[in-house]
């Protein structure tokens, strides 16, 4: 791995056909060291196993000094979740380190619970962070989600206790876990393979996901990685102490029968832990929770808002790939389709009843001409027949008359002639 | 990535404490730097300027490739934007590079309208990444980021002074982009009244506030390099794609009957510049600046626009699940009152035209017992006529018969009379 700042000057070479955002990576690097990096890392694991010891050992500080005594060395009731903040330079490189340890994590007669402070603090870094990224103003937007969490299992030899299969279940979804076997100076090399063994087998039952160091693309390196995971979990051993052995000085710890070395490959796994942890997959972790472990929590969190407990899975699911915001604009442009189709729905029956009694009206109008025509007729009729029989009246009456005039004159004519022969036939 | 800048912040609540070793962590810039050379970058450059400036052969000239497409007529109605993405690759370095064109550009007679199109553009690059960032799932790290980096503005090679029509656009696009203003086909101008154009254009540029990019000067790696070139703004170019023999080697020019203008020569042009501020130097910085000052702009704008805000009249911090709930809240109550609104006035109207309707039947019935009426009357006066037919008719028949009785009566009187009559005769006799 190389230190220091990459010099840019090869890389300003006139090259024919060069264009030159090869140089995008150096550019990069540059404004990433200057920008200086972050990382909160939580070590949780009960009392006494060595966990500040370890992370002493891990960034080569005294974390925890006089001055700043460790949470081992205060007595909690309760679980307490505390942090501490140190800033360490190396090699030109800035790192803010955030340490979060979990003093009475384990320790209480009755356990039940004790995860939960330390959820909690989990999700209030990432509602820090989620609200600070969903402000109208943004600026300074600290990362303080925790980047890892070191899980630390007595070495009892046997296999994990409830407590830890718990914890490990109820936090592998929200931080990157990574278990280690403590103290595990106290078991020879054998016990601790059966450990580890027992230990991987009761990971993969109860289907906890612990951070699994990817391969990172440097050929040399993922050979290593692939090696490195049969060693899972790592065994760890810690100290403050400086030893002298064979002429060197090497953090370990003193026993009458020889000196249990941190940093040695064949005592515990303590070198592969800080190369992984810090070395080569220190972005990959950040990057993990960043883009697992917080993604997960937004979405959940969101989904909460948005979708009021979203009952309906299929309109959630529709619901989850869009922002709220454009959510509330397709509810919007929904609506003003239903709206419209509703509009037009009405207008139709409107239309239609509005015609039915047009029509309605219209055959009762048709109906009464009708009825009233056929009076009419009707009266027309009878007036004809009237006329008819008047004539015909008429017509017999003057016959009649005619008749009777005829009459009446015959009879004038008759009595005349009565008369004529009267005076006549009185004569004789 | 999120813009931390840790670097303010580094000192506020941790302790420095000094390291008895070698940790490590000092490759984590490698890491990082890793980790980006695995996704690939991406780089999204805009070229704004009139037809025929030669914003595509420069881009050419630049990464080294014949991008496609053919040259543009001058008869566009509009401005419109032409983007192509292309995939480059550079030892390791793979890049996603994204050449937007304005088409048309300075071509209408009415140039009101020109920038719209182009602010427009850039706005929608912008709000598809705040949709994305917005989404209750997103996938951020694998978007990609089609926001403008870069815009080049090419200045027409007058001489003289910028045109107004470049003057408005780049006030238009100075918020939003990163504007790296060039003067193009720069060999049509002399070196003095280059130096005069230059000055010119940057005077114009500092008194209208127009805000162009400027290189970085704070990291001290490439300060100085960076507040040179500064001096040198606006790059004067020239892009060639063609190749001629100078000496042994084959060069990129433009070759004249009066001589060769070699791109890569930094006597002829900025060009070389232009290439190391744009790509070598500070890629990575547009970059940064696109997504820190100007996307955050926007962002802001937009939310302030949509009614959400940092705090609440009472000094409390909105949560941004209260601001949604609240939001939605008043969204939803703004839908049910639309509807309610329309079912009402519907209500009115089916009143309306009922109330219309029943007139019309009311009428009708008028009309109708009107009718019945007259009918009435006709028919009485028919049964008036009818009786008085009768009447007559009666009188007529009485009449007749009396008549006829009387006649009977007389005949047989007069039968019997004249009987009488003759009988007395007889007797008489």
């Amino acid at each position: 791995m190389s230190s220091g700042v990459r010099s840019m000057v090869s890389m300003m070479t006139n090259l024919e056909g060069y264009v030159g955002f090869a140089n995008l990576p150096n550019q990069v690097y540059r404004k990433s060291v200057k920008r200086g990096f972050e990382f909160t890392l939580m070590v949780v694991g009960e009392s006494g196993l060595g966990k500040s010891t370890l992370i002493n050992s891990l960034f080569l500080t005294d974390l925890y000094s006089k001055d700043y005594p460790g949470p081992s060395l205060r007595i909690k009731k309760t679980v307490q979740v505390e942090q501490s903040k140190v800033l360490v330079k190396e090699g030109g490189v800035q790192l803010t380190l955030t340490i979060v340890d979990t003093p009475g994590f384990g320790d209480a007669v009755d356990n039940s619970n004790c995860w939960q402070p330390v959820i909690n603090y989990i999700d209030s870094k990432c509602e820090d962070f989620l609200n600070a990224e969903s402000r109208v103003n943004r600026r300074l937007m600290p990362d303080n989600r925790v980047h890892c969490c070191l899980y630390f299992i007595a070495p009892s030899g046997h296999g994990l206790k409830p407590l830890d299969i718990e914890f490990m279940k109820r936090l592998h979804d929200k931080v990157n876990v990574i278990p280690l076997i403590a103290k595990a100076d106290t078991l020879t090399p054998e016990e601790c393979q059966l450990f580890k063994k027992q230990i991987m087998k009761e990971i993969q039952e109860h289907k906890i996901q612990i951070y699994e160091f990817p391969d990172i693309e440097d050929d040399e390196d993922s050979k290593l990685i692939r090696k490195i995971k049969e060693r899972m979990p790592l065994a760890v051993v810690g100290s403050n102490v400086v030893i002298e052995v064979n002429g060197k000085k090497v953090r370990g710890r003193q026993y009458p029968w020889g000196v249990a070395e941190v940093e040695n490959g064949e005592h515990c796994d303590f070198t592969v832990l800080r190369n992984m942890l810090i070395r080569t997959h220190m972005q990959d972790l950040k990057d993990v929770t960043n883009n697992v472990h917080y993604e997960n929590y937004r979405s959940r969190k969101l989904a909460a808002v948005t979708c009021n407990g979203g009952v309906d899975t299929s309109k959630t699911k529709n619901q989850m790939t869009r922002s709220p915001l454009a959510q509330m604009e397709e509810e919007r442009r929904e609506h003003v389709m239903k709206m419209k189709k509703m509009e037009t729905e009405m207008e139709q029956v409107f239309e239609m009843k509005v015609k039915e009694k047009k029509q309605k009206l219209k055959d009762s109008e048709a109906e009464l001409e009708r009825r009233h025509e056929q009076m009419k007729k009707n009266l027309e009729a009878q007036y004809k027949e009237l006329e008819e029989k008047k004539r015909h009246h008429e017509e017999e009456k003057s016959n009649w008359e005619a008749q009777q005039r005829i009459l009446e004159q015959q009879k004038l004519d008759a009595s005349k002639t009565m008369e004529k022969n009267k005076k006549k036939g009185k004569i004789f | 990535m999120a813009a931390t800048e840790i670097a303010r912040q580094a000192g506020e609540g941790a302790r420095a404490v000094p390291l008895a070793g070698h940790v490590g962590f000092d490759s984590m810039p490698d890491q990082l730097v890793n980790k980006s050379v695995n996704h690939g970058f991406c780089f999204n450059i805009l070229c704004v300027g009139e037809t025929g400036l030669g914003k595509s052969t420069l881009m050419d000239t630049l990464f080294n490739t014949k991008f496609e497409g053919e040259p543009t007529q001058h008869n566009q109605p509009g401005v419109q934007l032409k983007s192509n993405t292309y995939e480059l690759q550079e030892s390791n370095v793979r890049l996603k590079l994204t050449v937007v064109n304005t088409v048309g550009f300075g071509d209408q007679i009415n140039k009101e309208d020109s920038y719209k199109s182009i602010v427009e553009f850039i706005d929608t690059q912008f709000e598809a990444y705040l949709q994305e960032e917005l989404k209750i799932k997103r996938t951020l790290h694998s978007y990609h980021d089609t926001r403008i980096h870069a815009c080049l503005y090419f200045i027409a090679p007058t001489g003289h002074s910028l045109k107004s029509l470049d003057l408005v656009t780049m006030k238009k696009l100075d918020s939003k982009v990163n504007i790296i203003p060039i003067i193009a086909k720069s060999d049509a101008i002399s070196k003095s009244e280059l130096t005069k154009f230059k000055i010119k254009i940057t005077s114009e540029l500092v008194s209208n506030g127009v805000q162009i990019y400027q290189f970085p000067t704070d990291d001290e790696t490439v300060a100085e390099i960076n507040s040179t070139m500064n001096g040198h703004l606006p790059f004067a170019v020239v892009g060639s794609t063609e190749e001629v023999k100078i000496g042994n080697k084959m060069v990129k020019a433009r070759q004249y009957p009066w001589g060769t203008v070699q791109v890569e020569n930094e006597n002829h042009c900025d060009f070389v510049k232009l290439r190391e501020m744009l790509i070598r130097v500070n890629m990575e910085d547009l970059r940064e600046q696109t997504h820190t000052r100007h996307y955050e702009l926007y962002r802001r704008c937009k939310l302030e626009e949509m009614g959400f805000k940092d705090t609440d009249p009472d000094c409390k911090p909105f949560s941004l699940q209260e601001t949604y709930e609240a939001k939605r809240n008043e969204f939803m109550g703004d839908l049910q009152k639309k509807e309610e609104e329309m079912r009402q006035m519907f209500v009115q109207r089916v009143k309306e035209k009922e109330a219309e309707l029943k007139e019309a039947e009311k009428e009708l019935h008028e009309k109708f017992d009107r009718l019945k009426k007259l009918h009435q009357d006709e028919k009485k006066k028919l049964e008036d006529k009818k009786k008085s037919l009768d009447d007559e008719l009666n009188g007529f028949k009485q009449k007749k018969t009396a008549a006829e009785l009387l006649q009977s009566q007389a005949q047989q009187a007069g039968g019997s009379t004249t009987l009488k009559r003759d009988k007395e005769r007889k007797n008489f006799f």
